[in-house]
């Protein structure tokens, strides 16, 4: 570098007074700006300022008519949610919670199965990994209406022939505890009867993204691991899983936003009480039939986002780290 | 009856009122027709200073737009049969339709840039769009001959809390009891006028093998009906109006009565009404596994072809001497004009039609769903259905609209629906449930 900074004596020279040197130059310049500028204020433009004006918002009291409407009302909607709302606010919050915990435990780990089983080369291994992708080609609104039709008519639906005995079973109205937590909250049987719904779509997902994943592992890894005799619970727990780590990363993330964002199918089923999670409670708030609430929806929303965001520190420390410490080695 | 709530106040009207000019004229429901309240009088205070001014039938001419939610078959042909038949052809008009749904779910954002003239709902949601300042005054209209076409009555649902007029009537519908007539000649079985006739008509059906009342809470709207029935009918007009105007308590005795009782009416209903859409709940009764549905007209829409030939209705039998029946739920629809309508004149001229006989028959002939306010409608296009309709509004002393047309539209679907679907789903947490409606009642009726 030395000797290539000699070969240029004026920009040497203003790097040697300790200012920046001039990257670009006329033109150059411009598009420079340009490309990092529209972006930039794209972005905050689309959303910095709605995020910001919805924190703002949800310390007011406003009917989302006029501007000059506009009221400032301190902690009042935050304090209303959690000693008013309170029971509606925290089932949603445990909905989010139980719908989070679920994806992980149930379809990711049942999608990472089916990669695993279908990357080997069985007969047949292209069919069924199609039949396991097509529901994700679905929005998870259409997911909805279809298993609320096919799966859990109450009077018709396969699951009531399969399991209700001859009597007809309300599978998505049914809002009594599976699983309770105390009186007021518990998982509800509606809710975990869209949790099967949602899984069916999200395990192909998975199944996909470590397919992927899977092809990239070398194999005469694996091939070094059998010849040291490690059997294949040990070789997939020992090699392969730690190989996909960029894989598992991805997952987590898409996982986390699937579980936090979930709205769809809830609402394109009516919102069953007791299903209700916090997108849809700020969904209530501001529009709809109950909506003109924009105080209160903000603040559902605001809280929403703030979990959003420890989850992406987490995620941007995180995976930061972890770049690093792959560039060091 | 004749305590004055203040404008403002989330109540559906602060009186009781007659939907019929006839019944009026006719004197058999004199007295409580008369009842009328502070609105009306301050409507004709107020009609001299109307922004409006000069409207005059057959002046407009130029372009209107009309926004509609009529985005079914049956009543959007029958709209643009309405809006063709306006006699004053220099009024070019466009239907500017988006889905039922779509248009109530964005109406805030709507009527922030609306069309000429759009579609709503008498009643409290009527009222709280004039009091936001975004509907146009249409008194003049009024004035010019509407009062006098539709009476004192729709006048009144007609109003806001200011006593201006902003709304015209264009249809309405009865809730009611709806049965299958043959079934019940098939079995004898006669209409039920008080709560032991229906306890004992119930069990008659129960031994017949049919289930007395088809039932059905999907949407968190259609169990809201029943709950209006036995509260009013239970409690009269007045607590309704009160208790949906956030002045009477949910804790109040008199409100867990009403689900004490509907407790003791859940055996003869349908199992499981929270899953189930009011749709599947009509087929029952179509039918004949189903006795009885507490719906509204509407539900000829699910019998075959329409045809509602086999289709009748009681109004809800009497739960107490004291109260009575002299209270039924008529919601209506209309139309409203926006704050700046681009072409006003136009839109006055098109609202005045919109009330007469000559619009609603129009409509009436593409969906006999619903019966229409003016009572200059050639009574033979009527059916029987209709006709009965139009005698058991007629006769009510008193009209309620919908629990979520009454109060504030937040506080019916953030918290009336679900709370009523608590209800059904665990009617023995009944305490626990009005405790938290009542709380909530209080942060959104008051603020």
């Amino acid at each position: 570098m030395a000797t290539a900074e000699a070969d240029v004596p004026t920009a040497a020279l203003k790097v040697e007074r300790g200012k920046k040197a001039p990257q670009f130059k006329g033109r150059d310049r411009w598009v420079f700006y340009a490309m990092v500028g529209i972006p930039t204020g794209l972005h905050v433009l689309l959303v910095w300022v709605p995020t910001v004006g919805s924190i703002f918002l949800s310390f007011t009291d406003w009917k989302g008519i006029r501007f000059s409407d506009i009221t400032w009302v301190g902690l009042r909607n935050y304090n209303q949610i959690f000693t008013v709302f309170e029971k509606d606010f925290f089932q949603a919050l445990i909905n989010n919670t139980v719908l989070l915990v679920f994806l992980f435990l149930g379809p990711t780990l049942f999608g990472m199965f089916l990669a695993y089983s279908l990357d080997k080369s069985i007969k047949g291994t292209r069919l069924y990994q199609s039949v396991f992708y097509t529901p994700v080609v679905l929005s998870l609104a259409v997911v909805g209406f279809m298993w609320q039709s096919v799966i859990y008519s109450t009077e018709n639906g396969l699951a009531t022939q399969l399991f209700g005995g001859g009597e007809p079973v309300d599978w998505l109205g049914n809002q009594s505890f599976l699983i309770s937590f105390g009186d007021t909250y518990g998982i509800s049987k509606n809710f975990a009867a869209i949790l099967i719904a949602i899984a069916w779509r999200h395990a192909g997902y998975i199944m996909v993204l470590y397919l992927a994943g899977l092809k990239s592992v070398d194999n005469s890894l694996k091939e070094a691991a059998s010849i040291d005799g490690a059997n294949e619970w040990q070789t997939f727990r020992l090699v392969t899983f730690p190989t996909l780590k960029p894989i598992n990363v991805v997952v987590a993330v898409i996982t986390v936003i699937e579980a936090l964002r979930a709205f769809d199918i809830i609402f394109v089923l009516n919102t069953p009480r007791k299903t209700e999670v916090l997108s849809i409670l700020t969904t209530n708030n501001l529009l709809g039939e109950g909506g003109g609430n924009v105080g209160r929806g903000s603040a559902y929303a605001t809280i929403l986002f703030l979990l959003c965001l420890g989850f992406v520190i987490w995620y941007v420390t995180n995976h930061y780290k972890s770049t690093e410490e792959g560039a060091e080695s | 009856m004749s305590k004055l709530i203040l404008p403002g106040s989330p109540s559906p009207s602060t009186h009781g009122y007659s939907l019929s000019r006839r019944s009026l004229l006719k004197g058999t429901a004199g007295t409580a027709a008369l009842a009328v309240g502070l609105p009306t009088v301050l409507a004709a205070c107020g009609s001299d200073d109307s922004s409006g001014g000069d409207f005059e039938l057959g002046s407009a001419t130029g372009d209107l737009t009309i926004g509609s939610n009529y985005s079914n078959e049956l009543p959007q042909a029958g709209l643009a049969a309405a809006t063709a038949a306006v006699p004053n052809a220099n009024i070019n008009s466009s239907i500017n339709e988006v889905d039922h749904n779509t248009f109530q779910e964005n109406i805030t954002t709507y009527l922030q840039n609306p069309d000429d003239i759009i579609p709503w709902f008498a009643g409290f949601r009527m009222r709280f769009f004039a009091e936001q300042d975004l509907l146009g005054d249409i008194t003049d209209v009024w004035d010019a001959g509407l009062s006098d076409l539709l009476g004192e009555g729709f006048k009144t649902a007609s109003t806001g809390n200011d006593g201006k007029q902003y709304f015209v009537p264009w249809t309405y519908y009865i809730w009611g009891v709806y049965f299958r007539p043959s079934l019940f000649e098939e079995n004898g079985w006669t209409a039920p006028t008080n709560l032991d006739e229906l306890n004992s008509l119930a069990s008659d059906m129960q031994d017949a093998g049919i289930t007395p009342f088809a039932f059905a809470n999907d949407g968190r709207w259609p169990a809201m009906g029943t709950f209006d029935q036995l509260n009013f009918r239970l409690n009269g007009y007045d607590f309704h109006v009160d208790l949906m105007a956030g002045e009477e308590s949910w804790t109040d005795e008199r409100v867990k009565n009403v689900f004490t009782t509907w407790e003791s009416l859940l055996p003869i209903h349908q199992e499981n009404p929270n899953g189930r859409t009011w749709e599947e709940a009509a087929a029952a009764v179509v039918n004949k596994e189903a006795g009885m549905m507490t719906i509204g007209t509407f539900i000829g829409s699910q019998f075959p072809d329409g045809d509602t030939s086999d289709l009748d209705f009681f109004t809800f039998p009497e739960l107490d001497p004291e109260i009575g029946t002299g209270t039924v739920e008529a919601p209506i629809d209309g139309w409203m004009m926006a704050k700046s309508p681009s072409n006003e004149s136009a839109a006055k001229e098109m609202l005045y039609h919109y009330g007469t006989a000559l619009a609603q028959e129009a409509y009436l002939a593409e969906d006999p769903s619903v019966v229409a306010p003016s009572e200059d409608v050639d009574a033979s296009i009527y059916s029987p259905l209709q006709n009965k309709v139009l005698a058991a509004v007629a006769a009510a002393p008193t009209v309620t609209q919908f629990l979520d047309r009454d109060t504030s539209p937040e506080f019916a679907s953030n918290v009336a629906g679900p709370r009523i679907a608590d209800f059904l789903a665990n009617p023995g947490d009944i305490d626990s449930i009005l405790a938290d409606m009542q709380e909530q009642a209080e942060v959104i009726l008051n603020s």
